[in-house]
């Protein structure tokens, strides 16, 4: 198929659709309304169920819902609904149910503003409702890329019964890319007989997440710790840049900050400073063994974010602290430009080369 | 030789965890009752709130889910959305409906999602302890309303049909009573009407079942009957509020 020039959002909208997400539950949030708009068009096209619900809170209780029927299902929202829908994720942990949640992250806390930030990530990697569970969490870098996790995270979301959340922000939503929607092949997926859709010829089916016996209860919890494990295990994704060449930092990066600290490491190329990326695609699970590899002949590690450094947390657990961890960001939905980042770089080699 | 009353097969054998007393047990078998005689079991999902009834799951014979507090119209609705061949209904208490959950049941009644709701009103949280809900009446002792219900304090409690009937798209909604043989037969007509209109497609179907606490109350399951009528039913009149079925020819809207 050509190459179509679209915006993330609606690129993210159809090839949800291709990948057979079929039944969508919304709210309007800005900057992610336009998937919304698009499905809201695209959905009676080919035959599936489009949805504005009252509340991000009633939304994610559609999924719960939907999901728990064995309907393929999903959602989008960026980061004060998704703080809303926290409640029902961890139910829909809880109950081992597959549906995908696409994150267009906001500056925040609070209201904050509509630009592109990444200060959700740890929302969204360390739980964000209550209780021990996870989600699976894609972070593109590009609207290409986050057209091509859209299978792979309804796929994950039925192969592990969990919710999978797509981590975009506000820059992979709005801005316009050339696209191509590839058919992506996948092992066949269990079939769903646990779910509630009509006990015709079995035994009831009951989708739940109370546990009031604690032996029960520390069961679930085990198996589901055992399924995060899995994931840490088959699941890590990520990108290297530059790192097949001798370089004195590596930048640790996901998102839209990967593809600045690339042009940063093009420019410091130029004036012979050479720099390596590792650019995490899954945020949970973290590329923990290779960033301790890559990290090895580094000098020091530089976390990019727009955040106050979220990330920075999880680079230092994975590393131990054996190398110093920097970490040079923008919040407030303002984003950091390749020739701040590359003077971070500079001015670090230079206060390194002045500790010695 | 001829049977003439038995366990309803949509009911679980399976003895419930309710006070002596409760009038959720009747409820339970009514809907039981309505599912058998349409014939619906095979394709039914039940959703059960958090409260009393958290368990429900348990008491009946066919799929459940279990549901966050107030949210089982937004779990229905996704259920009804993504399958809209399969039966759903919510079961919910009045702190479930009435309080935590009421943004999620006016939109779901006035969307007119095709599912029914049997709302179980008896004045009082149960499962926490007796607590005041929106529908605690006036004056009424509660844990957390030790000196009585206060209106000036907290208002008047809130009538569901009511509140629901001033919307235009719901198909039918109705208050019954659990608390004689004469009012459980009424209420079984409504409850049957309501999963056949939802099985017939016709939309939102809401059924409030009146109801006892005598634990909670701190009363005898007997007196609890008759504080229910005496106190409860002035306030939140037992009748039908809105039919989709045109009126017919020997008595109007509520024939029965």
């Amino acid at each position: 198929m050509a190459k179509v020039l679209m915006k993330g959002n609606e690129a993210i909208a159809e090839s949800g659709i291709r990948a057979g997400g079929l039944c969508y539950f919304c709210y309007p949030i800005t900057p992610q309304s336009e998937v919304a708009e698009y499905l809201s068009r695209r959905m009676p096209e080919v035959g599936g169920a489009f949805l504005q619900g009252e509340s991000e809170v009633a939304v994610s209780n559609m999924l719960y819902g939907a999901a728990g029927a064995g309907v393929r299902c999903w959602t989008t929202s960026s980061s004060p609904g998704i703080s809303l829908m926290m409640e029902a994720l961890s139910y829909i942990a809880a109950a081992e149910l597959p549906c995908v949640i696409v994150n267009i992250v906001r500056a925040g806390p609070g209201l904050g503003g509509i630009l592109p930030s990444q200060g959700d990530y740890r929302q969204a990697v360390k739980g964000g409702g209550h209780g021990d569970y996870r989600c699976l969490v894609y972070a593109p870098s590009s609207v290409q890329e986050a057209v091509d996790l859209m299978p792979l995270a309804f796929d994950r979301a039925d192969r592990y019964r969990n919710p999978v959340l797509i981590i975009g922000d506000g820059m992979i939503g709005q801005m316009m890319e050339p696209v191509e929607f590839r058919e992506q092949e996948f092992p066949s997926l269990p079939e769903k007989n646990w779910a509630t859709d009509g006990c015709k010829g079995r035994k009831p089916n009951v989708v739940n997440s109370l546990y009031l016996n604690p032996v029960e209860e520390e069961q679930l919890n085990r198996k589901l710790g055992e399924k995060y494990a899995r994931m840490e295990r088959d699941e890590v994704m990520f990108e290297e840049f530059n790192t097949g060449k001798p370089y004195r930092a590596l930048f640790v990066a996901y998102g839209t900050t990967a593809r600045i600290c690339k042009t940063a490491i093009k420019k410091l190329a130029e004036e012979g400073i050479d720099v390596a990326l590792l650019r995490p695609i899954t945020l949970f699970p973290f590329p923990s063994e290779r960033l301790n590899e890559l990290a090895e002949p580094a000098e020091f590690l530089l976390s990019v974010e727009m955040s106050m450094g979220q990330m920075l947390e999880d680079i230092r657990l994975a590393t131990c602290c054996r190398k110093p961890v920097h970490f040079y960001g923008r919040q407030g939905g303002l984003v950091p430009s390749p020739e701040e980042v590359a003077d971070e770089v500079k001015r670090l080699l230079g206060s390194a080369k002045g500790d010695r | 030789m001829q049977t003439i009353f038995k366990r309803p097969e949509a009911l679980a054998v399976q003895p419930t965890h309710y006070c002596p007393g409760c009038t959720h047990g009747i409820a339970h078998r009514l809907i039981a009752e309505a599912i058998d005689e349409l014939g619906l079991r095979e394709r039914t999902v039940g959703i059960a709130p958090v409260g009393c009834s958290v368990l429900a799951f348990n008491y009946f014979n066919f799929d459940f889910q279990q549901a966050s507090h107030g949210r089982a119209p937004a779990v229905a609705t996704g259920i009804k959305r993504g399958r809209p061949d399969l039966v759903v209904f919510t079961y919910q208490g009045d702190g479930d409906l009435a309080s935590i959950g009421m943004a999620e049941i006016i939109h779901a009644a006035n969307r007119g999602e095709k599912f029914t709701v049997v709302f179980i009103n008896n004045a009082i949280y149960g499962m926490t302890g007796g607590q005041m809900a929106p529908t605690t009446m006036p004056g009424q002792v509660t844990s957390t309303s030790p000196f009585g219900r206060k209106t000036d304090d907290v208002g008047f409690p809130i009538r569901m049909c009511e509140l629901l009937s001033s919307l235009r798209t719901p198909a039918f909604i109705e208050r019954v009573s659990l608390s004689s043989p004469k009012h459980i037969i009424r209420a079984r007509k409504a409850i049957l009407k309501a999963f056949r209109y939802q099985s017939e497609g016709r939309g939102f179907s809401f059924v409030e079942c009146l109801s006892t606490c005598p634990t909670n109350w701190g009363v005898t399951p007997l007196k609890a009957l008759e504080w229910l009528e005496e106190h409860m039913m002035p306030y939140y009149p037992v009748q039908n509020f809105k039919d989709f079925e045109p009126a017919t020819p020997e008595g109007g809207k509520d024939a029965d």
